[in-house]
């Protein structure tokens, strides 16, 4: 046994794990898919005094797509989400990002709330949900609060949701598609083997009118200091554009120039800022391309 | 120190299970030094090298990222369930001999749990499905060449029974 002794009980419901939360305070911790908290618990990095397994809740697993938005229950598998071949037609940046996620022994345990509430500025959902502009639905005993991707992250492993909250769905907003308006996205990322945490990691969306010309994009860099990050600003100014090779450069070069990165172990900080560069770049281009492509 | 202890039941390799067990005994833990099942290997202990995959409700998982715990009322198996009920070993296990597919043996367990799975779904993969499947295990002496052999004799043994 390597972690800490700890209570454990089971959440028969999502109120139950709130009551609990309110309760025990800053003692206890969920555990959803337990990818990240058990081997974290076993180096003793983390040492909760009590468990709140939210595994068996019914009614956080599920995908449930509308006219403009997917939403997902938090304790929704990893695989679950991969394997949905409705979602992945409507939102396929969750599956390009997937694919990078972990192995199929991970992702089959790993739950969609667990990485976001986890929030590793390296991984790869909760950069999804920064460029898909995502709002996770918080629960406590006083109700439910609706927070954007962009409040949610705000330091390395830390959200902004309250130790009496529950993550419990996520909604993934749907961009519009036709022949007029065409999309395309794309994730990529470097990491020393494939399914460990990225150095690097980029996603990109973007839209196309029927002329080729972008009417809206969104990108944004995983890896970087604190948190996910996208580009809202600079995205702006890609709309108008034919998402030509300079513009889309252009972009990722000043991303790149914006985002503050680190040295350590794995990669220098320049090496970092050059690969933010080149994989933004790459991103836009194949989102661009998988858009225009498209009858 | 007096922990407490919860009771589960636990369907392992096709019997159902009953124990007493502290919240932070890992699903490995209680599988190999209470059940007797040291077939699942540790290896890292938080989920990076594979050896201790199991089979939870029939998807491959890693068993020293669970507690025994959580794997109260469901499904366990492990690499000792693969075997045929007459302890004769099973077509893929025996593919990894005849392919060479093992050398120290250590990673053989979590290979055989990620390989078994990749067949219950998909009768043909295809080399890079094999290596996807495998990408969460690792082994130190083969190279992987020769388990990929092995998944793909298998897949060629099992379509040739049908």
């Amino acid at each position: 046994m390597k972690a800490a002794p700890f209570d454990y009980v089971r959440a028969a419901s999502v109120g139950d794990a709130c009551v609990l939360l309110r309760e025990h305070g800053d003692e206890v911790k969920l555990i959803a898919g337990g990818q990240s908290l058990v081997p974290m618990m076993a180096m003793r990095l983390t040492r909760p005094s009590r468990l709140v397994d939210i595994n068996e809740i019914a009614a956080l697993k599920f995908i449930a797509l509308e006219a403009d938005v997917a939403r997902t229950g938090a304790c929704t598998r990893q695989c679950v989400i991969e394997r949905d071949a409705a979602l992945a037609v409507r939102a396929p940046l969750l599956q390009q990002a997937l694919a990078w996620v972990g192995h199929a022994q991970t992702r089959n345990r790993g739950t969609v709330g667990g990485s976001l509430m986890h929030a590793d500025p390296a991984a790869e959902l909760p950069l999804v949900a920064q460029v898909l502009e995502a709002t996770m639905m918080l629960r406590s005993a006083d109700g439910v609060r609706a927070v954007p991707a962009n409040d949610f992250f705000i330091a390395p492993l830390t959200t902004s949701a309250k130790a009496d909250e529950c993550l419990e769905e996520i909604r993934w907003p749907l961009w519009v598609e036709s022949a007029e308006r065409r999309t395309g996205s794309a994730f990529i990322e470097t990491s020393r083997r494939h399914g460990d945490f990225a150095i690097v990691a980029a996603a990109a969306q973007v839209a196309l009118d029927a002329n080729g010309r972008c009417v809206r994009a969104s990108f944004g860099i995983g890896g970087a200091n604190s948190t996910p990050l996208a580009f809202p600003h600079l995205s702006k100014h890609l709309v108008g554009t034919q998402l030509d090779d300079e513009s889309i450069n252009n972009a990722a070069h000043t991303a790149a120039n914006e985002a503050e990165f680190s040295s350590d172990l794995h990669a220098g900080a320049d090496y970092r800022r050059h690969l933010a560069a080149a994989l933004v770049a790459k991103v836009l281009r194949s989102a661009r391309d998988i858009a225009q492509s498209k009858p | 120190m007096n922990e407490k202890h919860h009771a589960i039941a636990v369907e392992v390799n096709g019997t159902l299970r009953h124990a007493q067990v502290p919240a932070r005994l890992s699903l490995v833990d209680w599988l190999r030094d209470e059940l007797l099942l040291t077939g699942t290997h540790i290896g890292c202990e938080h989920g990076i090298c594979g050896a201790c995959s199991i089979m939870l409700d029939g998807e491959p998982v890693r068993s020293c990222l669970m507690y025994a715990v959580q794997a109260d009322g469901h499904r366990v198996t492990t690499v000792e369930g693969l075997a045929n009920s007459d302890g004769t070993l099973s077509v893929l296990q025996d593919s990894f001999c005849q392919t060479h597919g093992l050398q120290c043996g250590y990673c053989t367990p979590g290979m055989l749990i990620a390989a078994q799975s990749l067949l219950n779904e998909v009768a043909h993969p295809s080399e890079a499905q094999i290596r996807d499947a495998i990408g969460g295990n690792l082994c130190r002496c083969t190279g992987y060449q020769q388990i990929v052999e092995a998944v793909q004799l298998a897949a060629t043994r099992l379509a040739a029974q049908k």
